[in-house]
């Protein structure tokens, strides 16, 4: 669980994001634990990529985000992620006409495909090591995009959809990664499948046309199928199997 | 048969030649989105930086003199690249319209400033004896500047593949020129990459210049307009941003240009180039995009 006294490490205060005419973020306002995994949710389009775009610096955004208490919002994306930020894409976003192993030697040059991390979570990357990237499967490419930002030390991973297109059984495999991973680094997570939010969430967000809308645990939230369908349009039921 | 012979190799020293002028802005398009119309300045800036050294190098032989020019060529195509990326590229990024307009600008601005400083006519590149001669393959006597073409674009060729290949720097190259956005979300310098490309980019096109006054025997404030036109067709042909496309596409120009004005009519050779990119842009609409 998680220790509400722990300063959270990540802070987003009256967050905007504006795209010509249209306003995606509304003052978006909520903190991020320091431990275990925070599920930002909502229904499609209401700008939970978009949150995760602006934290990074992606999207042009006003407001505070704070990482670790210090005020990041005037950061590149550069120095963001260099400050411990990991980003994962919704998409997965691999070099497809690089290597699995180029893909991974790009976060730095004494990493690969051979680094700890990738044989402990990603043994089957080594296999592929050559293999373009491309030509991976989704679930593969996942393993991937995830592998690349767990080369770095972080101090908070922003995770968009990453089970997004894939099969039950690689849905359970990122789903076992991303719970071993949150076990030493917080995780802002933006997913659809609620019986994984339930199985590895600890707090949620949920946003709606821009705004933050219902904060809370993650168990309350699962758990209370009238809530989960005034805030989410969807049931238990519904969502897609992830455990 | 000495004839086609004759046509072959001075169309792949064309090709070479094309390859030179269009490799950087290739490269500079496929990483970072410019579409730098200022290249045929920087050519231009590479010729008389050359001609200006060679003139002065009376003393050496000619070879040895151009070697020299050639050196200046390529420091001042790199330094001026890495004034205009710092001061005017940089602050325009993603602003393509305004790029266009500050790129053309500065094309237009460069020739004017060349021909204010040495006049409006050709100058005479000094190219030494053995560049001026003949050496004879299969019979046709072929210019032996052809053969300089040719190796000056192999070696670049060669040594931008090993850099893409090879280093970290390709390896950041390569990704960038597939999705920079993710680039920098992995916490990689790409501002940095940036101007290495450009600065890069603006060296090879500063050798184009010279071996360009090298190919016409002299240097004019408007040899960098005529070799960009051309730059232009063979980057579309071979697909913004794939240095391997340039290559090949460079090689076609070049042949298709020497073949047709020989066996066509003369003159024919530059409809020919332009019909053959209608073709490809008939058939492969997407080339404009090329990598990116």
């Amino acid at each position: 669980m998680t220790d509400v006294r722990t300063p959270p490490v990540l802070r987003v205060q009256d967050l905007h994001v504006r795209y010509g005419r249209l306003h995606v973020l509304q003052g978006v306002s909520f903190d991020v634990p320091a431990t275990g995994v925070t599920a930002l949710l909502g229904r499609n389009g209401v700008g939970k990529s978009t949150t995760l775009k602006a934290v990074l610096g992606l999207a042009p955004r006003t407001g505070t985000v704070e990482l670790a208490g210090r005020d990041v919002s005037s950061w590149s994306v550069m120095r963001t992620v260099r400050d411990g930020v990991g980003y994962v894409p919704e998409d997965r976003e691999v070099f497809g006409d690089l290597t699995v192993d180029e893909n991974l030697r790009l976060v730095g040059k004494d990493v690969g495909v051979e680094a700890p991390v990738v044989r402990e979570l990603f043994g089957d990357l080594l296999a592929r090591r050559t293999q373009r990237a491309r030509t991976l499967s989704g679930g593969q490419q996942q393993m991937v995009a995830l592998a690349r930002v767990l080369l770095r030390e972080n101090r908070l991973l922003l995770v968009d959809e990453p089970t997004k297109g894939l099969a039950p059984r690689l849905v359970t495999e990122v789903a076992d990664v991303l719970a071993r991973v949150a076990t030493t680094t917080p995780i802002l997570l933006v997913e659809q499948n609620l019986p994984l939010v339930r199985r590895i969430a600890d707090t949620v967000v949920v946003l709606d046309a821009g705004q933050v809308v219902h904060r809370g645990s993650a168990a309350e939230l699962v758990g209370d199928p009238e809530l989960t369908t005034r805030l989410l349009g969807v049931s238990m039921k519904q969502g897609a199997a992830g455990d | 048969m000495t004839d086609f012979v004759l046509l072959v190799v001075t169309g792949v020293g064309l090709g070479a030649l094309y390859f030179l002028a269009a490799s950087g802005l290739s490269l500079i398009y496929g990483l970072m989105g410019v579409l730098n119309f200022a290249h045929g300045a920087f050519m231009v800036a590479g010729a008389y930086a050359g001609w200006v050294v060679v003139s002065h190098l009376t003393g050496l032989a000619g070879g040895l003199a151009l070697a020299v020019g050639v050196v200046a060529a390529l420091a001042v195509g790199a330094l001026i690249g890495l004034v205009v990326e710092l001061v005017l590229i940089r602050p325009l990024y993603e602003r393509h319209i305004q790029q266009v307009l500050v790129t053309v600008g500065l094309s237009l601005a460069a020739v004017a400033a060349v021909q204010g400083i040495w006049g409006p006519d050709a100058r005479q590149l000094p190219k030494g004896e053995w560049l001026s001669s003949t050496t004879s393959v299969a019979g046709a006597h072929v210019p032996n500047d052809r053969f300089l073409f040719i190796a000056a674009a192999l070696l670049l060729f060669v040594g931008l593949k090993a850099l893409l290949q090879f280093t970290r720097l390709g390896l950041v190259i390569r990704a960038g020129v597939e999705n920079r956005r993710m680039v920098a979300a992995l916490g990689i310098d790409v501002q940095r990459t940036f101007t290495v490309v450009f600065v890069l980019g603006s060296a090879a096109a500063g050798l184009a210049g010279i071996l360009g006054g090298v190919y016409a025997s002299s240097v004019t404030p408007g040899q960098g307009g005529s070799m960009l036109i051309y730059a232009f067709i063979v980057v579309v042909i071979g697909g913004m941003g794939s240095l391997n496309g340039t290559a090949v596409a460079a090689l076609a120009v070049g042949l298709v240009q020497q073949l047709t004005n020989f066996y066509a009519a003369s003159g024919v050779g530059d409809l020919s180039v332009v019909l053959l990119l209608a073709l490809v842009l008939l058939l492969r609409p997407r080339s404009m995009e090329g990598a990116r």
